[in-house]
């Protein structure tokens, strides 16, 4: 039996993962590829409580942020392309018409 | 023993691999490699009884969310990201940032016990089948939760098409 901990040591290691992409990487492709990453991690202890709680709700829970995570990235990819039309550029330091 | 070596095996490989995606220059390189990470996540999930979500997982994420990136990735032309600088100029702070959340969750995962448990047992879900019981709960007690899903799902299809398509001139 695997202790439970140990899928929150992955989850929290997966989550800080995509935290350090999200704030380093220029690319806003990438940007988004780490929260991804995040969603991920949150989900990985979702699943894991609801296993060892042995209660649903945790996995309903998961159901819903992967609906979220779905929309999310339609939306920010029409974004991207978006932008990338009006300005020919995915850096993030380059997207600086709002003063930010 | 060939329990905790199947989680051992998969934790390493998700911990390494999402390592990896997100230092990658090449964006195709780094989808393909999140694709590979994608399928540890869902055996770890199937190892956890949640049938249900394993195959969520692979649909929707490996067979849509990354097919949208790959296709935005491919439309985008990005050949100026294999030569550029790919982190910011400040990105020794975001390592620091990362350390002190990693350390903090540690520190709180340590002291975590467990609470009472509910009736999702393992003989319950055998005996009405992972999707039936997820589905019971779903469309009783979260069925207005589910109906707003819908509504983030369609608003988000308006949203990408109004979002994406050309200005027309007039």
């Amino acid at each position: 039996m695997v202790e439970l901990q140990w899928y929150l040591y992955l989850s929290a290691a997966v989550f800080t993962i995509g935290v350090f992409g999200f704030l380093t990487r220029r690319n806003i492709i990438f940007m988004f590829i780490s929260i991804e990453l995040m969603l991920n991690g949150v989900n990985i202890s979702l699943v894991s409580f609801s296993h060892y709680l042995q209660d649903p709700r945790g996995q309903i829970l998961a159901f819903f942020v992967i609906t979220v995570a779905a929309a999310e990235a339609a939306i920010g990819l029409a974004i991207i392309i978006s932008v990338f039309r009006n300005k020919e550029t995915v850096y993030v330091d380059e997207m600086t018409e709002t003063k930010g | 023993m060939l329990p905790e070596l199947f989680f051992y095996y998969n934790a390493t490989v998700i911990t390494v691999l999402s390592a990896l995606v997100v230092t990658r220059s090449n964006p195709v390189h780094s989808i393909m490699l999140m694709l590979v990470m994608f399928f540890h996540i869902a055996a770890l999930y199937l190892f956890l009884n949640a049938e249900f979500l394993a195959a969520i997982q692979i649909i929707v994420y490996a067979g849509a969310i990354l097919v949208l990136f790959l296709f935005v990735v491919l439309l985008l032309n990005l050949k100026k990201e294999l030569v550029t600088q790919i982190f910011i100029v400040r990105w020794p702070l975001g390592l620091v940032a990362m350390a002190g959340l990693l350390v903090l969750m540690f520190a709180g995962i340590k002291s975590f016990t467990l609470g009472p448990t509910g009736d999702f047992t393992i003989e319950k879900i055998a005996g009405e089948t992972h999707t039936a019981a997820i589905g019971t709960v779903l469309f009783t007690e979260y069925i207005v939760p589910f109906e707003v899903a819908s509504l983030v799902l369609l608003i988000a299809i308006i949203g990408a098409i109004v979002l994406a398509k050309k200005q027309i001139k007039t």
